[in-house]
């Protein structure tokens, strides 16, 4: 179990560097927050319509925002060439690797929870007919999305174009998250929820992070090598 | 691998390639359906095609697979070698699949069940040949990373297209099933044909990426002892 505490070690070791310079939270947040004001611009707001689109927008802005903050945070494991030292502590490199993950996919959570309100606000869409089951469908994104990309980001951080890779080989691999996260969602705020759909996705969902996470523990040491 | 093998097959691919164009379009009878007719003639080379397409792509991810486990470049040339060529058969697959929809159902695109998968497996595709080139020198593992993932995708993006297919069923699927004797002929003909062309363009491109690895280690090597001072 020690793994799992140097994880929350690592992992509480990101959010406390965060929690002081709130640079990542306000950013991904404010930056999510603009998505969705371009979205209510950029489409015609009709009720049919904007029912059909919201799941869409809701996980395409996870998706950006997401993205710019996972740069960010291993951005700054680069910047004093921190990521070395964390890979030469003595703790087992899964234990840094769940850390990080952990640590991102709260990141990502926080801004799937500023867009969703945001969304309903502007588009009024009544997205949280069912809070519970939205919580979790968003938290298994954020968990895949955080696992996934951490061991994406964390290889690439040597690399110098590594802001354009980084969206160029996660989304094609994500793809089956987004997919599953807007058709869930889409089911969740259909005028006659269809809850079969639902756990359909959410299952899915489940799924997906379960055989991403084995895999990313699997290979993350042979990826993230100095 | 020897070098001499690869114009062997090179030759045979395209003395088949020569037999199968005519009989393709002497020897296979047409098609019944009065929509299809002459179109479905580029049946032959879209699904032989799409074969090569999801056999370089095994073959890349396990080569990625085992070079992440074993760090042994030979692997990495191959799968290097097979995800280029399945991104460029994928690009033919998607062309022809293209063509086809537009004859049989009028509409170029349709978010049918294959084209949609080929579709996402040629942007993991796409996505590993731009890790490649612009990765500098992590791109071997990046790639190897990317299609590891890639792989292990698959099985997603068959369920989430089988569960979202929410477009008619397209009619392709009857068309491979219930072959006459003489279209399964020059069916598998046209596979072999593009078999021999596919692993030919393998060997070579493998050729030529262990090349370009030896040249880089030589390199530096020199640059080691002092050299190019």
């Amino acid at each position: 179990m020690s793994v799992l505490r140097h994880a929350a070690r690592v992992a509480w070791k990101d959010l406390r560097i965060e929690l002081r310079s709130k640079e990542i939270v306000y950013t991904m947040a404010f930056f999510g927050a603009l998505i969705v004001v371009v979205y209510s611009f950029a489409f015609p707001v009709k009720p049919d319509l904007v029912r059909a689109a919201v799941p869409g927008m809701l996980w395409v802005a996870i998706a950006f925002a997401g993205t710019v903050g996972l740069g960010r945070a291993f951005d700054r494991e680069r910047e004093n060439d921190t990521m070395r030292a964390l890979l030469l502590a003595p703790i087992p490199r899964l234990a840094v690797f769940l850390g990080k993950a952990a640590a991102i996919s709260l990141l990502v959570l926080l801004v799937a929870l500023v867009c969703a309100p945001l969304l309903a606000l502007l588009l009024d869409v009544d997205l949280f007919a069912m809070p519970a089951e939205l919580l979790l469908l968003l938290v298994l994104g954020a968990i895949g999305f955080a696992n996934v990309g951490s061991v994406f980001a964390a290889t690439l951080l040597k690399v110098r174009s590594r802001d354009v890779l980084l969206p160029v080989i996660l989304y094609p691999i994500l793809i089956p998250l987004f997919v599953a996260g807007t058709s869930a969602t889409e089911a969740m705020i259909a005028v006659k929820p269809d809850l079969d759909k639902l756990w359909y996705w959410i299952g899915f969902l489940g799924i997906y992070d379960a055989v991403f996470l084995v895999l990313s523990m699997w290979v993350f040491e042979a990826l993230v090598i100095e | 691998m020897s070098n001499k093998g690869i114009p062997v097959l090179a030759a045979l691919a395209a003395i088949g390639f020569v037999v199968t164009i005519y009989l393709v379009f002497t020897y296979a009878p047409l098609v019944e359906d009065p929509v299809l007719m002459f179109n479905q003639k580029i049946f032959y080379y879209h699904v032989a095609h799409a074969f090569m397409l999801f056999l370089a792509t095994a073959v890349c991810g396990v080569c990625s697979l085992v070079f992440l486990k074993t760090r042994k470049p030979k692997y990495d040339d191959l799968a290097l070698a097979s995800a280029e060529v399945a991104a460029m058969f994928g690009a033919v697959v998607l062309a022809t699949g293209m063509i086809w929809a537009k004859a049989a159902w009028d509409i170029w695109w349709v978010w049918e069940k294959r084209l949609t998968m080929s579709l996402l497996l040629w942007l993991v595709l796409v996505g590993y040949v731009l890790v490649r080139r612009f990765a500098g020198s992590s791109a071997d593992r990046l790639a190897a990373g990317l299609a590891a993932f890639g792989t292990v995708g698959i099985p997603f993006i068959y369920f989430m297209v089988d569960a979202s297919d929410h477009h008619p069923k397209a009619g392709a699927g009857g068309v491979a099933a219930t072959l006459p004797p003489e279209m399964k002929l020059v069916f598998w003909l046209s596979v072999l044909t593009f078999l021999l062309w596919c692993v030919a363009l393998v060997m070579s491109r493998v050729q030529s990426a262990r090349a370009e690895r030896e040249l880089r280690e030589i390199r530096e090597r020199g640059l080691d002892a002092g050299l190019f001072t």
